[in-house]
């Protein structure tokens, strides 16, 4: 588990901002450790946890996401430390 | 059994029970229903934190006193209300509870993520109950939870609810008050006896963190060995048993922010050094044994979660039902969205405004009754006077509003109920965010545009506190609906209803001038206070769950409702109420020795508030105001639309209202003696609407800062501040205007 954790090479990784509506994906790292990142991890952003991108909000800013079974609208500059490996 | 039957003093009589769980969850109605109106709401010590105590009381008489708690993600704390609702559940606020009970409110739907903070509660070893709510939306979702399974896996008693519609509270009721029961009979060890002595315990449990985590046997052995000196400081400086200390040492190796929960405790030098470097030692051994401790609670934990949710619940789609999840294809739609947001708040206005009018009217028709009824049995002579004109008068001036605030209050219930506040907020961040605030802020600001006590008040949703403090500070700016009297007498009489193009009027253009005016300087308050506080919490942006729809219970709208105003009526009413007899003085004194029927006029001119308004006459002067206009100036510090009434009585006219044409024509006419000259023009038109755009002259906003901020200095920065920005502005326009040659 831990050395899953400390995977450093990216396997086509793209941010969470790069999806598109309707894409699904896994999380493969999250950027950084600060307080902001830590509360996404709580909110259940964690490596290996599949996403499905939503939508963004009218402006471009925020972005709606599904995960275990519920919605989360993030900032796109929050949601950029999220990185990501896109699914079929 | 002891049966306490009084509400007394002595804290050591109570049973307490905590209710928690993530945000929108219910909590709320959870508490609603089982204390009913036997409820009281305050504030934390100190803080901006709501704080809402009650009493249940159980079949057979035994009372337990419920807490309701602000809704927490996780027990890292960031926000005022999560920190406080941490403090709690952890006993550590100067008011000692006897914390029986914790009752976590469940959303049975996104019960994944709901277990974060049920498994961190667990696993302090506390006493908990799970109150599954909104299994109906579960079923809705496709979701077949078996309960019983995952009591099992938890360790801890189930009761699925649905609390809007009632279902299952009954038995939650008796489930609590039987677990309170069997855990005085045999209590919890919530905190170490003070006859024994911590030195001399083993260091740690043995295989904790290895039992706690059984699918990572190995990491938690290691975990066991490396992680005893932090125990050991939980154990002596701090209140948590055993199983809170193990636990709340994994979390604040974990992360920063754990840490920061327990400073300054954490910084204090004690015989083994201070909590700070001992975690930095035992972080260094972690990455010499090849563990990465950051974020390694939240990882152990939801991959434990995961494993329990394989084995307890299943998804079926076919049985998928919730229409919800089809309605955001259009209110968050890229074009839609923004379209039926504005159509729906126009609607709320428009209802707010139509179905307040037949009560606002039977209000004021019941103050003219209930004045009469006075003046039948309190004689002519000053106390008849001070209740009718003072008292009646006032207070009277402010009931008026009741019927649109409680029905703002009704709507701004019923969309956050429905789950649809949050998409306003998803729709309105990125503009909100150009001036430093976020999508949170954007209903407490449109509701002020009725009225901003229900706005101010609904800032409690607004997580991030300097946000919330801005959000106040500006909400009296959006213009709300006391100042439309004020602004349609003015323009009504001062500006040609002449239409442009067969659309427009001019007077139309103007009144949305004025609209578009407090918007704009509203923004730039903004900008300034946001440079100005200084916020020492980290800001957590916007992140945001959006709830699933539901159908709104009308039976916890309506409380809703009432409650809130409630609190307007006794928070606001005290202060409304003395500063109402303080003008009633002001203007009524001193008494002229004659009666007749022209002295109303001569009596309000030689009154102490006619002297005042002679005295700031000069400071006046520059933005147009005559010391007439003074005098309504300060008794419209009651409220905005007395001004018009203020106005009749000063130039006599009676049966004042904005349209009445005598007040209008009267206004028109006032001439200055001296110079010849009209005192009213367009102009001063303008200048006394920038102003009163500006001004802070609600007493009831005030009361409600004071009350939401729980401290003086807001309300009166607000006064300043605005008194200040109306003066300057009345200022810029009247002499701006004079020079650029208007009359």
């Amino acid at each position: 588990m831990n050395s899953e954790v400390l995977t450093t090479t990216p396997i086509q990784l793209i941010s969470l901002v790069d999806l598109k509506p309707g894409d699904r994906a896994i999380i493969k790292q999250i950027k950084g450790d600060t307080g902001k990142e830590i509360y996404l991890m709580e909110l259940g952003l964690l490596p290996g946890t599949s996403i499905k991108y939503i939508k963004q909000a009218p402006l471009g800013d925020p972005i709606e996401i599904c995960l275990r079974n519920y919605h989360l609208s993030i900032r796109s500059e929050d949601a950029g430390v999220v990185l990501v490996e896109k699914q079929k | 059994m002891t049966n306490i039957t009084n509400h007394s003093i002595n804290q050591n009589s109570f049973d307490d029970v905590l209710i928690t769980g993530n945000p929108n969850t219910g909590k709320t109605s959870v508490f609603n229903s089982l204390t009913g109106l036997h409820q009281k709401t305050g504030n934390y010590p100190g803080v901006t934190v709501e704080k809402k105590t009650g009493m249940v009381t159980g079949s057979a008489g035994q009372k337990v006193r419920l807490h309701d708690l602000p809704g927490l993600y996780s027990l890292i704390s960031k926000s005022p209300d999560e920190l406080i609702a941490r403090k709690v559940l952890l006993n550590e606020t100067d008011e000692k509870l006897n914390i029986r009970l914790i009752v976590v409110v469940v959303d049975s739907s996104n019960l994944n993520r709901n277990l974060y903070l049920v498994t961190q509660l667990i696993d302090l070893g506390l006493p908990i109950l799970i109150a599954m709510n909104m299994i109906d939306n579960a079923k809705n979702h496709g979701f077949e939870i078996d309960f019983k399974k995952l009591s099992e896996q938890l360790g801890v008693a189930i009761v699925p609810i649905v609390a809007s519609k009632s279902h299952g509270l009954k038995q939650l009721s008796e489930e609590i008050f039987d677990q309170v029961q069997s855990i005085k009979k045999q209590p919890p060890k919530l905190t170490d006896s003070p006859t024994e002595s911590k030195e001399t315990k083993s260091t740690h449990l043995p295989g904790y963190f290895s039992n706690l985590f059984p699918q990572h046997k190995e990491t938690g052995d290691l975990l066991d060995g490396a992680l005893s000196p932090v125990v050991m400081w939980f154990r002596r400086y701090s209140n948590l048993n055993e199983s809170g200390q193990h636990s709340e040492a994994l979390r604040v190796i974990s992360s920063e922010e754990a840490l920061e929960n327990w400073s300054p405790l954490s910084s204090e030098k004690t015989s083994d050094g201070d909590l700070k470097t001992i975690i930095n030692k035992t972080r260094a051994q972690l990455n010499r044994m090849q563990i990465s401790w950051k974020m390694l609670e939240t990882i152990m934990r939801y991959d434990k979660i995961d494993k329990i949710c394989l084995k307890v619940m299943s998804q079926n789609l076919k049985n998928e039902t919730n229409p919800g999840m089809r309605l955001d294809k259009f209110l968050t739609h890229r074009f839609l969205g923004p379209v039926m947001a504005l159509v729906i708040f126009y609607l709320i206005f428009q209802s707010i405004f139509t179905w307040a009018e037949k009560p606002m009217e039977m209000i004021e028709g019941s103050m003219g009754y209930l004045g009469s009824f006075v003046r039948f049995f309190i004689p002519d002579g000053l106390l008849q006077d001070l209740f009718v004109d003072g008292i009646i008068g006032g207070v009277g001036a402010i009931l008026v509003f009741l019927p649109q605030i409680i029905f703002l209050f009704f709507f701004l219930a019923l969309l956050e109920d429905t789950g649809y506040m949050a998409r306003v907020a998803f729709l309105a961040d990125r503009l909100m965010k150009s001036i430093g605030l976020s999508g949170y802020g954007v209903i407490p600001l449109l509701s002020s545009f009725a009225c901003a006590i229900p706005g101010i008040m609904a800032t409690r949703t607004v997580p991030n506190w300097k946000e919330r403090i801005v959000i106040i500070m500006i909400a009296p700016l959006m213009s709300c609906s006391a100042r439309l009297p004020v602004y349609i007498l003015l323009i009504g009489t001062f500006f040609p209803s002449i239409s442009i193009l067969g659309i427009f009027s001019i007077s139309g253009i103007i009144l949305f001038s004025m609209y578009l005016f407090g918007i704009i300087v509203g923004i730039g308050v903004a900008l300034v206070f946001n440079r100005i506080i200084k916020n020492n919490a980290t800001s957590t942006s916007f992140v945001m769950e959006l709830p699933p729809y539901r159908m709104p219970s009308l039976k916890w709208v309506l409380f809703q409702m009432f409650e809130r105003a409630k609190i307007f009526v006794t928070d606001a009413g005290q202060i409304i109420l003395a500063i109402s007899i303080v003008i009633w003085f002001l203007v009524s004194f001193p008494k002229p020795d004659n009666h007749d029927s022209s002295s109303h006029k001569l009596h309000l001119q030689q009154s102490y508030a006619g002297q005042i308004g002679k005295l700031i006459e000069p400071a006046i002067q520059p933005l147009g105001f005559d010391w007439k206009v003074g005098i309504g100036l300060i008794t419209s510090f009651v409220a905005r639309e007395v001004l018009v009434s203020t106005l009749a009585t000063i130039y006599n006219v009676k049966e004042a209202e904005e349209t009445s044409v005598n007040l209008r024509i009267a206004l028109q006419n006032e001439t200055n003696v001296t110079t010849g000259k009209r005192v009213y023009t367009p102009l001063v038109a303008v200048s006394i609407m920038v102003f009163f755009a500006l001004a802070c002259q609600c007493m009831a906003t005030v009361a409600i800062v004071k009350r939401e901020t729980n401290s003086w200095r807001w309300p009166i920065i607000m006064v300043l501040y605005m008194t200040g920005l109306a003066y300057v502005s009345s200022f810029v326009v009247y002499q701006g205007g004079l020079l650029l040659g208007f009359t």
